[in-house]
This record gives C-alpha cells, structure tokens and sequence, in this order.
C-alpha cells in the first residue's frame, strides 16, 4: 500500500504533492525536468475569461527568505487555456485542478463552468484571493458574505468540485473559511500571497512596478501553518496547504497542522526539479519513522496543547 | 536542453571596479552553444538569498569544460557570489535562453557590437565566434567611468575596440551612440547588448541595419513560466501580445519587442 496516496472530492492523488498555482505556468517549462505524471496533481496558473496581459515590470523581487510578486494575472484566457494548455496536459497521468479568476461574478461562473468540463480537470480552486489586481479577486476574498455568495453562484455552474483558495490578508481567516463552507465548498486552499513591499533605500522608490506585491517563499510559512492549524480545527473541509514549503519535513508540519495535501509555489523557481525530489524524499522519510500513511500524522498538532516540543534545528 | 549542476570555481577575481570574472567548471560547459545565453545561479544553498541570479555567459572553452560570467556586484546576492573562494561549488542552471545568431553574417561581411556596462560580457563569446567564422568586428564599449572598464585589451585581440566612458576618464567622453555618430562603421549587422536606454538609443540609431538586441529584466524562475520578465511586442495594437526575455529572448531581432 502507497504511504502517500490520498482520496480528496474529485481527486485520487497518487501522492499529496503538487506545484501551486501561478509557480508552474500550465507545465510546459517544467515537463523539460521531469515526467510530470510523478505530481499528485498540477494547480495550473490563473485563468480569466479575455486574455490578460498583466502588470507593468519589473514584476518580482527578492527578500529575505522570499520574494515579491505582482504578476496581475496573465494568462492567454480560457478558450487558449482549454483548446490548447489542458490538450497538451492531456498526455500525463494526472488531475489537474484549475484555478479561476475573474474581476466579475459572471467571469468566475463562466470561466468555471466551461474549464470545469474540460476531461483532465478534475477540481477547480477559485482565486478569490489575487492580491494584485485592482479590479476584483482579492475583494472577493475578505468579504466573507461576498466570498459565500460567489461560492454558490460556482458551486451551481461546476461540473467538478470547487476548493476555494483563502487570501491571509484578513483579519480573521476563519471567518471566511467557515463562509465558503456555508456556500458549499468542497474544500480549501490556503495560503495566497501576504501584501508586502520593497523599497530602495537610495531613492525611497518601490522595486516592483505594481508598488506592492504578494510575498512567497519559506519567509511566510509560520503564518502559513498558524492559519492551516487554526482553520483546520474549525471546518470540516479538506485543506490543500501551500506557504513556503520547500523540502518533506515542510510537507510534514502542514500535514501536522491539520491539512491533507500540500503545494509548492516558489521553490520550483530555486530548484525545477523540487516536486519529484519532495515525493522521493517524502516516502523515504515515512519509511524511517515507520509511518504506514501520511494521514497518520494529519492534524497531530492539534493534540500538543499545553505541550511543547524541543526546536527542530 | 536545460541542465543543473554544482559547478566548481576554478578562478575567481575582480577586473574593475565591483566586477568580477568567475570561471567555472563542470559537463554542463558542453550543453552551452550559442553566445548570448545565460545561466541561473543559486549562490548559496540555503534560502537567503533565496532565488537564483541570471548572469550571461562570457567565454565558453567546450576542451577544458569551462565557461567564464562576469559580474557586477549590486546586492546581498551578488555580494555573496564575490566572497566565494576557488575550489568551492555553486549550482549552475542552464544554459538558458536563445542567443545571438552567428549565422546571420558571412566571411568578409562587418559586424558592430555594442555594449554597456555589465551588458558587455556575452558579447566577447559572440566576437569570438564571429571573428573565426571570418566576420569583421568593431566594438563599441560603454562605461561609467574609467575605473569600470574591463575586457578592453581582450576585445582588442579581437578587432577594433572603442570605449566610451560618460564622465570622459577614458575614451570618448559620452555615450556608445556618440562614438557610433563619429564614425561611418556601415556594418552589415549590428548585436548589442546593455541598459535600456542605450539599447532604445542604438535602436534608433541604426534603424536601417539588421540588428540583434539582447535585453535585461528582472526574473524569477528563469524557464518561462512565472512570466516575470515579460516584454510587449512592437506594433501589437492589442497590447496582449508578449515575449518573455528568459525563454523566447533575452535576444531578439531589433524592432521585435518594446524597449
């Protein structure tokens, strides 16, 4: 028996890996390192209705631990992305869940009814959380009213299961979990980007052409897991968690922390080959600690009250 | 195809003012064929900094297995590259990107590379290959000031070498375009490579010779698929169009993209 194979709504994952959204194009690039068929799945970048050209750059920047991004969405728009990107991902044996994005309700619910039919899609992840587009996204995603309704509305439409993907730049993240809930997601993805900003200290100027942008890598992972520790014990959906993960042991505290499944965003830009290398490794380290199933250690975290582990160096 | 590798620094020292030369050496050297590409370079291993640093290739030697970058030291990243010592590794991705097209001119036939500060580099590969291949070339370099030249004696082996410098501590005081303007160079086609302005200015300049731009931006994983370094295209009213430096550049034909 696999140690790492799970069931989620609408997905049989061969293992809990996949790269997350907006860090993997639609595959391409990275299908030159690696069968792509060894993911759990694949989180393929945002896609709108029109075609969209994005922001203005320079786009990213480095920080400590992390960096900025302000991408604004590009994508060749859903009737390139169905005709030729999930075509192409057709070849590989594995579910893709698509993530979409809208400035509109009616973008959201016909970009999701439409990619929801598409063969290889097997979950949609609504991208109520962009934190760099002024139109939309991120007002979708830290009104938890606003956030329940476009649940529904895509809930109605989706052919597939809908996780929806939570934005960590409110004030209670748990609120907005429990309201998609109530609108009837299948389950969560959570974290999007943190709003941050880089100046340069000569002239006072912002580095990215946006000003600010949304802040990835190992730098944001403690607020990753808090908040995948703190939703994870207040709903009853699925979490696929992403936040700075990096190598098995990340995988391990987000799954310790109440998620099911985990993604990798920024590492894949350090080290192409990070996902095979995670599930190699990921195995491996079960084998050791003689765990049967990666689900063992899901949510253990949340037994530790009052107690305290030695820091892990 | 795209490879990475811990490579090992074979020689490492500074040749201007924050400038660097690292050699380095390893099998990846053989992948490495066109000049003008580039490599990604993680220069620790740990996650600070955390991403990798594109830097172009300098000279390519396939019988030692080695391939030389030369660098401007501008961050904490770069900064850490320079205290590396010979004998240690660093992971190299690449080569990436497409690069300048040697075939484009024949035996006899006049090139002029043009480059600006930290730009410089990649074209010293493309001379060499120009030069064997027959091809006349001039060049036309760039720098702030005298104590950031480098490579001018290198250059000069090559073919005719002219440097400008915008304070006049060396060669003609001004920009690259301002010694272009002074002389009638006619070449059949020109490669230029540096900061933007130089490259819009010499552009202009030349608009009625065949040219090859390699442009400079901002990048993240460097394969194309974070589309953080994308530029428009010229002449697409849409505004939709666009090509990506890291993978569809970072050369391109003049007129091709928006400076």
């Amino acid at each position: 028996m696999s140690r790492l194979a799970i069931e989620l709504p609408g997905l049989s994952l061969k293992n809990p890996i996949m790269p997350a959204s907006g860090c993997f194009g639609f595959g391409k690039e990275y299908s030159q390192f690696y069968d792509l068929s060894e993911l759990g799945a694949i989180m393929i970048k945002a896609t709108t209705r029109e075609t969209r050209f994005g922001n203005a750059t320079p786009r990213v920047a480095e920080t400590a631990s992390g960096m900025l991004n302000a991408i604004g969405l590009q994508n060749p728009g859903l009737s390139h992305v169905m005709e030729h990107e999930l075509k192409w991902l057709e070849q590989y044996d594995v579910p893709i869940i698509a993530n979409v994005a809208g400035s509109t309700v009616e973008d959201y619910v016909e970009v999701a009814e439409r990619i929801s039919g598409a063969p290889n899609v097997h979950a949609l992840e609504l991208n109520i959380s962009c934190p760099n587009v002024k139109d939309g996204g991120i007002a979708f995603g830290t009104d938890p009213a606003v956030a329940k309704e476009l649940t529904e509305r895509v809930k109605s439409v989706s052919k597939v299961p809908v996780y929806v993907k939570l934005s960590p730049n409110v004030s209670d993240i748990s609120k907005m979990a429990l309201a998609v809930e109530d609108g009837g997601a299948d389950g969560l993805t959570m974290i999007n980007t943190l709003v941050g900003m880089r100046l340069d200290s000569r002239t006072g100027k912002p580095v990215i052409a946006n000003k600010t942008g949304g802040l990835s890598g190992p730098a944001i992972k403690p607020v990753a897991l808090r908040m995948v520790f703190e939703v994870s014990q207040k709903t009853s959906l699925p979490i696929i968690a992403m936040g700075g993960v990096q190598n098995e042991y990340d995988v391990i505290d987000f799954i310790s922390a109440g998620a099911s499944a985990v993604a990798v965003g920024t590492a894949n830009f350090v080290d192409p080959l990070v996902c095979p290398t995670i599930i190699q490794n990921l195995q491996a380290l079960l084998k050791e600690w003689q765990i049967d199933h990666i689900h063992e250690l899901k949510g253990r975290s949340w037994m530790s009250v009052g107690e305290t582990a030695n820091y892990r160096t | 195809m795209i490879k990475q590798q811990n490579m090992m620094i074979v020689s490492h020292q500074s040749i201007a003012e924050d400038v660097y030369e690292l050699t380095l050496q390893g099998s990846l050297v053989r992948h490495m064929s066109s000049p003008g590409q580039f490599v990604h370079v993680k220069v620790t291993a740990g996650s600070d900094p955390l991403l990798r640093r594109p830097i172009s290739i300098c000279s390519i030697d396939p019988l030692l297995e080695q391939f030389t970058m030369l660098y401007r030291v501008s961050g904490g990243g770069t900064k850490v590259l320079s205290n590396l010592v010979k004998g240690s590794e660093i992971n190299v991705m690449g080569p990436l990107g497409s690069g300048f097209p040697v075939d484009e001119l024949r035996e006899g036939e006049k090139a002029l590379l043009i480059g600006g500060g930290i730009g410089v580099p990649p074209l010293f590969e493309l001379s060499k290959r120009l030069k064997t291949k027959g091809v006349k070339v001039t060049h036309v370099l760039g720098f702030q000031q005298q104590s950031a030249v480098f490579y001018k004696h290198e250059f000069e082996q090559l073919g005719e070498t002219y440097i400008a410098t915008a304070d006049g501590s060396e060669g003609t005081k001004g920009f690259v375009t301002d010694v272009i303007k002074d002389h009638s160079f006619e070449p059949d086609a020109y490669f230029t490579c540096g900061p933007t302005p130089m490259l819009k200015a010499v552009e202009n300049m030349l608009d009625h010779t065949p040219g090859f731009i390699s442009m400079e931006q901002r990048m993240g994983c460097g394969i194309g698929a974070c589309l953080a370094c994308v530029c428009h295209v010229q002449g697409d009213d849409t505004g939709l169009l666009y090509k990506k430096v890291c993978s569809d550049g970072p050369v391109f034909r003049s007129g091709e993209v928006v400076l």
